[in-house]
């Protein structure tokens, strides 16, 4: 079964067409890399798949099942999950605070069992906070589980969403630039976790600007361009692919990639 | 004993001893007095923390609230020949429902907005109390029958010491339970960043609807308790000076510490009541406390005060 079907999907934001028309489709298991310059429409995408915006035409499907218009925490229940460009972390509570929210789904929703703190409470507390801790080492935070996430540094809150994110169990993974602002080290710990989180069953979407990365761990790279669809297939077809080397990856991009192959 | 040293467990031991050892140091029933006004302020200043300092979502109405239980409390008995009690709990219940169908459209809106909106909710149901001069006796106020629980009547400074107490016990172990619940997480989480809350599968809407609902109840129960004590209750319960009392006892408290709102309602109530410059001066007071405040303690009274005795000791 097809895990997500885009089917001509367009949004635009004032004037701006920041996808249009766009059909793809991600199979389960692996990693699915989505590429483009700076505004390709690479977030808005997610954004859409998400739930967090709502496209003006087409349809995603989930499993074969049409999730048009549905608010993302029902998406989330379906076995969607991300991280963001810009982090969304909640800077007040403590790193595994954060993850016991990814959570959520998992525990009993009862505010009244909450408000009388019943042993089963208790229970499934402890039983959130162990798995909780297993995410922040899983991520190489065993460490900080007690520090206030505002006190973190930013290469380690990049791993803290994504332990949070794992925390849900998605079926589907959509991480949005993981490695950004991070440091070659780090970037190449973002790298050897990405491809643990895909061992383990989850499907991985990927956005990422560090080349090497997503040339080194993509099964399948669909390049973006203006909101349209310029090319997409293995990371050997993309590279060989002229419209991309002369739309997106340019000069600089050839130099990326030359050290990347090299 | 390491239970102890957890502040939810500790903070709870300390509350107790405090409510438990005060009667004992109390000089006369005047103080009795002010420390029950104490306790009532708190009881609605822990429910409204879960609201504003958790889950970060304002209300300058939230006296609205009180007022309704306590005209609930005055009302029914008087009016409609219904038992003290249960108009205690049927006006929490309605409280609760009113609160659902006000929360409903107003929690969509956020910061300023979400402020006048609930600004106005709180003057609505100011202006009805005042107005429903048949069943309220209108600006004038109304008296309240006394409390009665298995035909006892409830009286005198000293019950009603341990009725508020319990109370304000009872309400800060109810909020302490909830704030370590999946609820209370996602309340914090929701503050910080809503779409990551709701990716994370909080339904925000509802978890915004659900903390309103609780600290409204809070305070229709504090209310009711004010009305009985006090034997007497005029629309100003329900008033915007009111509400923004509430607010600066949070906020000088602590916005996300429970303990630190009680500690913020003890301050707020008790100055007036003993300097009576302050007295005269209560709403330029209110302002002042507010601005410096935000200016130089944005953390509140309490968690400043922790912050620096850890700063020491470490
Ligand atoms: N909420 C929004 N309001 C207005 N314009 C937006 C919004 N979200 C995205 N856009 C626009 O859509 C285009 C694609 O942006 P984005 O998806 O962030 O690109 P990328 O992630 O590929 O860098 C940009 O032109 C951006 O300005
Ligand atoms: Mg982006």
């Amino acid at each position: 079964m097809t895990l997500l079907r885009v089917e001509e999907m367009s949004i635009e934001f004032g004037g701006v067409h920041a996808i249009e028309d766009l059909s793809f489709v991600i199979e389960p298991g692996a990693i699915h890399s989505i590429i483009g310059p700076n505004g390709a429409g690479k977030t808005t995408l997610f954004n859409l798949i998400t739930g967090l915006y709502r496209a003006s035409r087409g349809r995603i499907m989930f499993e074969d099942r049409d999730i048009g218009g549905q608010p993302p925490h029902r998406l989330a229940r379906l076995g969607l999950s991300r991280t963001f460009q810009n982090l969304q972390i909640f800077f007040r509570m403590t790193a595994i605070e954060n993850v016991m929210v990814g959570r959520h789904l998992h525990e009993s929703r009862n505010v009244l069992a909450h408000l009388l703190r019943l042993p089963a409470v208790v229970r499934q507390n402890q039983r959130t906070s162990a798995k909780a801790r297993e995410l922040l080492d899983f991520v190489g935070l065993a460490d900080d589980a007690d520090v206030a996430a505002g006190a973190m540094p930013y290469g380690a809150l990049k791993r803290l969403e994504i332990a949070r994110a794992l925390a849900v169990e998605p079926k589907m993974l959509l991480l949005d630039e993981p490695a950004a602002g991070c440091n070659p080290v780090e970037t190449q710990e973002i790298d050897h976790l990405i491809q643990q989180i895909a061992k383990t069953g989850v499907t991985v979407v990927l956005v990422e600007h560090d080349m090497r990365l997503v040339m080194n761990v993509s099964t399948h790279i669909l390049v973006l361009d203006a909101g349209r669809k310029l090319a997409e297939g293995s990371a050997a077809e993309v590279r060989a692919n002229p419209a991309v080397i002369a739309a997106y990856l340019g000069a600089q991009g050839q130099r990326e990639l030359a050290r990347a192959q090299g | 004993m390491a239970a102890l040293r957890q502040p939810r467990t500790g903070g709870l031991l300390v509350l107790a001893a405090i409510i438990a050892v005060l009667p004992f140091l109390l000089p006369n029933a005047y103080y009795f007095d002010v420390v029950i006004l104490v306790g009532i302020n708190a009881l609605v200043v822990v429910g409204l923390n879960l609201l504003i300092g958790y889950a970060g979502q304002i209300s300058l109405g939230h006296a609205g609230f009180f007022g309704l239980g306590a005209y609930a409390s005055a009302v029914l008995p008087a009016r409609f020949d219904i038992p003290p009690l249960a108009a205690l709990v049927l006006g929490a219940i309605g409280v609760g429902l009113l609160a659902v169908v006000i929360g409903r459209p107003i929690l969509r809106l956020k910061g300023h907005y979400l402020a006048v909106a609930t600004l106005g909710m709180g003057l609505l149901i100011f202006m009805l109390l005042s107005n429903e001069q048949d069943l309220t006796g209108g600006p004038d106020g109304m008296a309240v029958q006394r409390l009665t629980i298995l035909g006892y009547k409830l009286h005198g400074v000293h019950t009603w010491y341990w009725i508020v107490g319990g109370a304000l016990l009872t309400g800060t172990w109810l909020a302490l339970n909830l704030i370590d619940s999946p609820t209370g997480r996602a309340l914090r989480a929701l503050h910080d960043s809503e779409i990551a809350a709701q990716v994370n599968g909080v339904d925000v809407v509802r978890h915004k609807l659900t903390v309103f609902v609780i600290s409204a109840v809070f305070a229709s129960l504090a209310g009711s308790l004010s009305a009985h004590y006090s034997g007497f209750i005029t629309p100003n319960s329900a008033g915007f000076l009111h509400s923004i009392e509430l607010v600066t006892m949070v906020v000088l408290g602590g916005m996300g510490s429970t303990f630190g709102g009680i500690v913020g309602a003890a301050v707020l109530t008790a100055l007036p009541q003993f300097l009576t410059v302050f007295h005269e001066y209560e709403h330029a007071a209110l302002g002042l406390i507010m601005m410096v405040c935000m200016i130089y303690l944005r953390d509140g009274l309490l968690p400043s005060l922790r912050q620096r005795l850890h700063w020491r000791r470490s």
